[in-house]
């Protein structure tokens, strides 16, 4: 392992990944990586997580491909110093402000979405001219054995590298000297990640989670409003690898009185999707191993969470399968409510008046995301100011991930 | 009477106290008082009515602390400050404006904007060399970010930390911003406190500290710290301007207990003589021919640093390098101006960090051969300086040299320039601040999605199949022929 970082500190030493037509062929390898896979790539998402094709093209290729491909088209415009305003006092001096590369730097992906998490962060790197150490999650080992045989035929061995393995792995790359760490996983791990920068002063980026509410205000517009409110809030709960997701929708906020057409309108929209029960269960994910399965089942085993469930609750250990499920009003100071769920199980909370939904959701901890299903402007700006999150998107779910710019 | 209430005052500040601080702040920032633009605009404007009338006041802290010159603290410290609240006030509403950003045809029809909103409670712990500056010059972008603040001067400046801690109760809104005075236990109690943001100025030991503290809460952090700047100076170069920009940089600026100071001169062994001898004229025509008479410049802060300088002067193979200067003053803690001519690279005085009066002159045969001795030194400086009139030296500077800010042709006078961001990197530090910057480092850049009703694609959702897959692919490429085959299909859904 040390003999590995050494080697791209050396090479980072060397100049070589600070030009521009280097980084270009590393994303244009990248590219070839991913267009000549394809196969393979939905073949180990579908053995780790039981992810379809389209789901995987939608939220991994497709990603990626996107993200290589504008990449390379911006590069150029981003590498170039910007200019910098100077005072009349200091005429004639000119001032310009210049990326530079940081160095060597640390990726550790999560397993989720083991592909975009893994290499988009990676593009990122080497478009700033860096070398990588990327450590996959061991806990989507297809995934991972993939990168580490594939990233080597395509990236330069010298400026990438791939590492497998465990915690242990990663405990131990911690206690190197990097120059940048990029983390996505939890906020306890987020943690140790940090307090092990901290000894080296390396700055991090911690990409976490949260309890990403949607709040829900378009039930009585039009019908085909209310539908495609259905559609997008169960495509942005079990769309995504079946809720394991830091972007997808956590839970719900409704009006008391709109709740039951909501209700109905979900289950229509879930069979339609994925199937009438858990036997004819299809388009979806599976939970990633038993761990997380276990997990997910005790959050149902409170009474009165369990007697909260009004559609689905079946699960079948051994497929590790848990069916989308919805729970309407569960206790507010149970684990599920308290937890970030990261699975199929959606509860509903009720309100008096749509507008709670402001207090609801400051009285928890900032989410990633805060998804509005409203047309009212008043109600969107009082979201907009009044509460904190790392994104806000409305009316729908999950997209905003896929604008570059944002 | 007096006595007793002294003896109060100096109850423990210990991490009850700071919790009921902290506690006090978030109370006052979720009314959304410090988010109002009126509050952000009142509460600049009284510290420049706080520094208008309290120069002289300022100007004498400031000599009692660092016996800095009053021509230093009134341009170094209140000047820059002032200049900093009255950007803010011109500036603060176009900065609080959300900005655009484009879309992309995938999630056609929709629209972006990224929004900044503050973070909500946030430290700044500052240091001794420009008490006022580094206290408030944080201070200036965390309340036009919108946020509540407590600020923690730096106990080594006491009378400017009394000072700071006064003016702010007096001036600005005490609900919202508040000082903490102390040293290590009263920081240790805020530091276990979970803030929204920390911005520490300091030494590279203290920052790991607080970044350790700020894990266990997923604080994130601005840490300016310091490192050895170098200077390369070139042949063929205006010397006389060349050695007065580096006095000025160096012994001008609290001599040379800045962060920015010029720690280390790099030139060749051809231009050394010139080059020290041009030193020798300009100190001289600056300070006098007695330095520690001079009242231009500051003393050395304590007796422990006054110590630790001494070592790096005393220690054998440098102390024989002394080419000018050298004298001393223990009782008021002063050192004169001093040059060492190619001391030996693994000693003391070229491993740590000076802050302080003491200038080496390293040489090499070619000056190109000074940026390998800067890569090799060590962290990644602060600042890095170069005077030559070579236009290939400037831009191999400018490309190699990885420091926290470059200067060509002068020292020190970037951090006045509100454009450009002023912080450190690897060693030298993490993030950023004045001008906007400033305003950056205290805000949540909140990214925000619009989107309709209309345009569902019936694509994304199951039941998935092989042509819906065809489409997908085509519309997430963006190309136009496969969006408009999307879009038929989307008018059959």
């Amino acid at each position: 392992m040390e003999k590995s970082i050494a080697e791209l500190r050396e090479t980072f030493k060397t100049g070589g990944t600070k030009s521009i037509s280097w980084r270009k062929s590393q994303l244009k390898a990248l590219l070839q990586l991913i267009n000549q896979n394809e196969d393979s790539i939905f073949k180990a998402l579908d053995q780790d997580l039981g992810k379809s094709p389209v789901e995987s093209y939608r939220d991994e290729v497709g990603v990626l491909k996107k993200s290589v491909t504008y990449t390379l088209s911006c590069l150029e415009k981003w590498v170039a110093p910007k200019k910098a305003e100077v005072p009349l006092l200091f005429f004639p001096a000119k001032a310009e402000v210049m990326p530079q590369p940081l160095g060597v730097v640390l990726i550790f992906s999560s397993w989720n979405f083991p592909f975009t998490l893994a290499l988009d962060p990676l593009i990122g790197a080497i478009s700033a001219g860096n070398t990588v150490l990327l450590k996959p999650s061991d806990l989507a080992p297809a995934c991972m054995s993939f990168l580490v045989e594939t990233i080597p035929k395509y990236l330069d061995n010298k400026a990438v590298k791939v590492l497998a393995g465990g915690a242990d792995i990663g405990e131990r790359l911690l206690q190197l000297k990097w120059d940048k760490i990029f983390f996505t996983g939890s906020p306890r791990v987020g943690r140790l990640v940090m307090a092990a920068a901290a000894k080296h002063l390396t700055p991090v980026t911690l990409e976490l989670g949260g309890k990403s509410p949607a709040i829900v205000d378009t039930l009585s517009t039009t019908p085909s409003k209310a539908k495609v409110t259905a559609k997008r809030i169960v495509g942005g709960k079990w769309g995504p690898c079946t809720g394991q997701a830091c972007i997808a929708i956590d839970y719900v906020l409704v009006e008391e009185k709109l709740a039951s057409t909501l209700i109905e309108l979900l289950k229509k929209t879930i069979k339609r999707f994925y199937g009438e029960n858990i036997k004819s269960l299809k388009n979806i994910s599976r939970i990633v191993n038993k761990h997380q399965f276990q997990r997910l089942v005790n959050l149902l085993k409170d009474p009165d969470v369990a007697d909260s469930i009004v559609y689905g609750g079946s699960v079948d250990e051994e497929k590790l399968v848990i069916e989308p499920t919805i729970l309407l009003d569960p206790p507010l100071d149970s684990e599920i409510m308290s937890e970030e769920i990261f699975g199929p199980l959606l509860p509903i909370i009720t309100l008096k008046n749509v507008e709670e939904s402001i207090d609801f959701i400051n009285s928890k901890s900032n989410p990633l995301v805060i998804y509005a299903f409203t047309e009212d402007e008043t109600f969107k700006k009082r979201i907009l100011s009044e509460t904190s999150s790392g994104t806000v998107t409305f009316n729908d779910s999950m997209v905003q991930v896929v604008d570059k710019r944002t | 009477m007096l006595m007793e209430n002294k003896a109060e005052n100096k109850a423990v500040f210990d991490a009850e106290s700071a919790k009921e601080v902290v506690k006090e702040l978030r109370d006052s920032f979720v009314t959304g008082k410090t988010k109002s633009h009126r509050w952000r605009v009142t509460q600049l404007k009284a510290m420049l009515k706080m520094l208008d009338e309290n120069e002289p006041q300022i100007v004498a802290a400031l000599r009692d602390d660092l016996s800095k010159p009053e021509f230093e603290s009134s341009l170094y410290e209140i000047q820059i400050l002032k200049n900093s609240c009255r950007l803010a006030l011109k500036e603060m509403n176009h900065w609080m404006m959300p900005e655009k950003a484009k879309t992309s045809l995938t999630t056609f029809p929709s629209s972006a904007e990224i929004v900044s909103e503050p973070l909500g409670v946030v430290l700044v712990i500052s240091a001794w060399n420009y008490p006022f500056l580094l206290s408030l010059d944080p201070v200036v972008g965390a309340i036009s970010a919108g946020n509540a603040i407590v600020l923690k001067p730096s106990e080594m400046a006491p009378a400017s930390s009394s000072l700071i801690a006064k003016l702010v109760a007096d001036y600005l809104d005490s609900s919202c911003i508040k000082v903490v005075e102390g040293a290590v236990p009263e920081t240790s109690a805020l530091l276990e406190q979970k803030w929204d943001k920390i911005l520490y100025t300091g030494n590279g030991r203290v920052a790991r500290i607080v970044m350790a503290a700020a894990a266990k809460h997923l604080t994130p952090v601005v840490l300016e710290l310091g490192g050895k700047s170098p200077v390369i100076v070139d042949s063929n170069i205006n010397l006389k301007v060349a050695t007065r920009r580096i006095i000025a940089g160096k012994w001008g600026c609290n001599n040379g207990q800045a962060c920015i100071s010029p720690d280390y001169i790099i030139t060749t062994k051809d231009y050394a003589t010139k080059l020290v001898d041009s030193f020798k004229c300009e100190l001289e025509r600056f300070y006098g021919k007695d330095p520690l008479e001079s009242k231009d410049l500051s003393r050395i802060v304590n007796s422990n640093h006054f110590d630790r300088l001494s070592k790096l002067m005393d220690e054998e193979k440098v102390s024989s390098k002394i080419v000018h200067g050298g004298q001393r003053n223990e009782k008021n803690l002063q050192i004169a101006p001093t040059i060492f001519l190619d001391v030996p690279v693994n000693s003391l005085i070229m491993k740590e960090e000076i802050f302080g009066p003491l200038l080496p002159i390293i040489t090499v045969d070619k000056v190109e051969q000074s940026f390998d001795l800067i890569h090799s030194s060590g962290g990644k400086p602060l600042a890095a300086y170069l005077f030559t009139n070579n236009k290939k030296l400037k831009r191999k500077f400018v490309e190699t040299v990885s420091a926290g800010g470059l200067v060509v042709n002068d020292t020190a006078v970037h951090l006045a320039i509100h454009s450009l961001p002023f912080g450190g990197v690897g060693e030298s530090g993490m993030g950023s601040y004045h001008g906007k910057f400033s305003f950056d480092a205290f805000s949540h850049k909140k990214a925000v999605l619009y989107r309709g009703f209309a345009g569902d694609a019936f694509l994304r959702y199951p039941p998935y199949t092989p042509g819906k897959l065809t489409l997908l692919q085509a519309l997430l490429s963006g190309s136009i022929v496969g969006i408009i085959r999307a879009l038929l299909g989307w008018f059959w859904a």
